[in-house]
């Protein structure tokens, strides 16, 4: 039934991205393993780990798409999911410096060391594990949201309400990941990392194989969020974000499909922080800050919200320019970031992917307009052209 | 408590809501047979809508009664599970998924397992896609099954309401003013229609078109005030002067 339900239905163009990024995900390790430096085919090893930051960034905002592309829920708290997925796979890494930290501490990490700790808290066992932390990995975000979406969803939250609620989760988080008591190296955060299943973090294999695992994983994502989006529950989404009231007085319980969906998408955007963990090499409670989960909604926004494509596009073109960006004119990325969205906003409110899927649609409608015209086509050309704008998520 | 309370389909009694102080129901009183085609009338503001925001859950009343096909109270119960037992609605704004096709629109309204695992891993059967096609035939939109249902005229948007509310195969259908916006064949087909859904269960019909009334002819019930101000047949309760006076005369 799994197999049979991620095989079917899906859109040419989602098949199309799949394989891109698959082929990404063999070629970019290729080209920096096996050509010479020199070469024009060579990608650097700084590269490596920069492009696989960007598709973690492609994995959250494809998460943050499913919630509010889809469903409506506009999660200005995404960011938390991510960071908590990051510090997952923080601390089994923190685990695996064993002995090798300035402490030389077999057992605790030197965060812990330096506070004067004499033991290991109860939450830090089973992370020497890759496997316990792996599941952690899906299992706190996908509490936590459960958890929040349990009760915001059953009490009608909505519009600018929970979006409201889901920026004082992640806010709430960032205040207690700094506290050094909490366990989790505070202001600092996790760093230092040496190992990874037993290969060095900072070899280019390791880098390169990161890359291609990251690539998979999103490959993977896709192809699930199409299956998931093109499936009944998925028009269900499409309904609940359109008229809710409607869905409700057909007999769905609303609060239980979006408890789906958000608990999905928070798993999701937890791989994608364990992902990023080890390629940038550190998680701090920076990573929890309000602003952070605001800019995942605006690369999702530029993409094309509502479109699988767009959310991965919009995270990843956007954060490209960013790199670019903030080398020429670090103080200014901000404001560039707020005009490029009010620009979207105004002049392309579908985002890059979904007026490009217009502009087609449209043509196409078009053609047979003009066929029809012509007396060439059979099916008579139907009253309006175009799909519907879905409704702002108010 | 008695397992059967009353034999109607629907059974209100004494039921009042106040919104801010204003009493939009004051101690309504109304009973629908089972098979019964009923057409509700009465001026802006009598509390029509609100009476069935109040039978589907949408709004609980602060005091009254409201039991469903004998024993279900309905006033313990929310919008899906009332839904589920069998009463669908028809807004007063057409309310479609305008972003879905109109096929796709029928296929969620369809009386199916609504859960979330059950409509992940849906499929379409060869039952299902009859019945889809049945209906479409039925609500005259099977040109139009691939369009949205956004490109749809406001009749048609109204007839696929009417449509999906078939799909969900309810006991009792609510219908809020289906012919506004439409023209005068499409209102007389729109009244053969409701007549013919009549046959299979209980409708309850919201309209201020007294031709259109005047086609179904069926009992009337005239609504001010948050009461029932008349009852009987169109002619009885167009001729009542406490209707001439609240409503017609206006
Ligand atoms: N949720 C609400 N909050 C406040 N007031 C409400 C609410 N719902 C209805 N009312 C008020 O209750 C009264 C009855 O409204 P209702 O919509 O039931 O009238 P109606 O008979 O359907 O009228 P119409 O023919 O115009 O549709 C109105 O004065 C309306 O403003
Ligand atoms: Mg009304």
């Amino acid at each position: 039934m799994i197999t049979d339900f991620l095989l079917s239905r899906h859109e040419k163009k989602t098949l199309i991205v799949a394989a891109l990024i698959l082929a990404a995900a063999i070629l970019v390790p290729l080209a920096n393993l096996l050509t010479p430096v020199g070469s024009i085919l060579h990608v650097p090893d700084h590269l490596v780990p920069l492009m696989g930051k960007y598709l973690c960034y492609a994995l959250l905002a494809l998460a943050l798409d499913l919630v509010w592309g889809y469903c409506g829920i506009l999660s200005l708290g995404h960011g938390a999911f991510f960071a908590l997925g990051g510090y997952a796979m923080g601390m089994y890494l923190m685990r695996q410096i064993g002995a090798r930290g300035v402490y030389a501490n077999p057992l605790l990490p030197d965060f812990m060391v330096f506070l004067n700790w004499k033991e290991l808290p109860w939450y830090w066992t089973g992370f020497d594990q890759f496997w316990f932390a792996a599941l952690m990995v899906l299992l706190v975000p996908g509490l936590l949201a459960f958890v929040f979406g349990w009760f915001a969803f059953r009490s009608r939250v909505t519009g600018v309400y929970l979006s409201i609620i889901t920026q004082a989760m992640t806010y709430a988080l960032l205040l207690a990941f700094f506290r050094n008591e909490m366990g989790f190296g505070g202001n600092n955060g996790l760093t230092d990392f040496k190992d990874i299943l037993g290969a060095n973090i900072q070899a280019p294999e390791t880098r390169a194989a990161l890359f291609a695992s990251t690539a998979l994983m999103l490959a993977l994502a896709l192809i699930f969020a199409s299956a998931v989006v093109r499936s009944k529950y998925g028009k269900v989404l499409i309904g609940v974000r359109d008229a809710e009231s409607r869905t409700r007085f057909l007999g769905y319980r609303v609060e239980n499909m979006k408890l789906f969906i958000f608990t999905v998408s928070a798993m999701m955007a937890g791989i994608a922080g364990a992902l990023y963990v080890p390629q940038v090499g550190i998680i701090n409670p920076g990573e929890f800050a309000p602003a952070n989960s605001i800019e995942v909604v605006i690369w999702t926004a530029v993409g094309g919200r509502g479109t699988l494509i767009g959310p991965i596009i919009g995270a990843i073109l956007v954060n490209f320019g960013k790199s670019i960006f903030t080398a020429a004119f670090p103080e200014f990325w901000l404001f560039a970031l707020g005009a490029l969205f009010i620009a979207t906003t105004l002049f392309l409110p579908k985002g890059i992917v979904g007026t490009v899927m217009q502009g087609a649609k449209n043509r196409a409608e078009r053609q047979k307009a003009v066929a029809a015209e012509k007396g060439r086509a059979v099916s008579p050309a139907p009253a309006t052209v175009g799909t519907p704008e879905p409704q702002a998520a108010e | 408590m008695d397992a059967k309370i009353t034999n109607s389909i629907l059974y209100l009694d004494n039921v009042s809501v106040s919104f801010d102080g204003f009493r939009a129901l004051n101690a309504l009183s109304f009973v629908v047979e089972p098979g019964e085609l009923r057409a509700i009338i009465g001026p802006n503001g009598a509390g029509k809508t609100t009476m069935m925001d109040i039978i589907t859950g949408k709004t609980r009343p602060d005091q009254g009664e409201v039991y469903f096909d004998g024993a279900v109270d309905l006033t313990r119960k929310d919008e899906a599970e009332i839904a589920q037992l069998g009463i669908g609605r028809k807004f007063q704004k057409p309310t479609v998924f305008e972003s879905h096709t109109v096929w796709d629109n029928l296929e969620l309204a369809l009386n199916r397992k609504r859960g979330v695992f059950s409509t992940l891993f849906y499929r379409l059967t060869a039952e299902d896609k009859a019945r889809i096609e049945e209906i479409l035939a039925t609500v005259r939109l099977t040109a139009r099954k691939d369009d949205y249902a956004a490109n749809l005229s406001h009749g048609q948007k109204q007839w696929l309401e009417i449509g999906m509310l078939l799909a969900q195969e309810p006991k009792l259908l609510l219908v809020d003013e289906p012919v506004a916006g439409m023209t005068d064949a499409e209102t007389s087909e729109t009244a053969l229609l409701l007549k013919d859904i009549a046959k299979t269960r209980s409708v309850v019909v919201v309209e201020h078109d007294m031709g259109f009334i005047r086609d179904l002819g069926v009992k009337v019930t005239c609504l001010a005030e948050g009461s029932v101000l008349a009852e009987g047949s169109i002619d009885f309760v167009s001729n009542d002067p406490k209707v001439i006076e609240n409503y017609l005369g206006r």
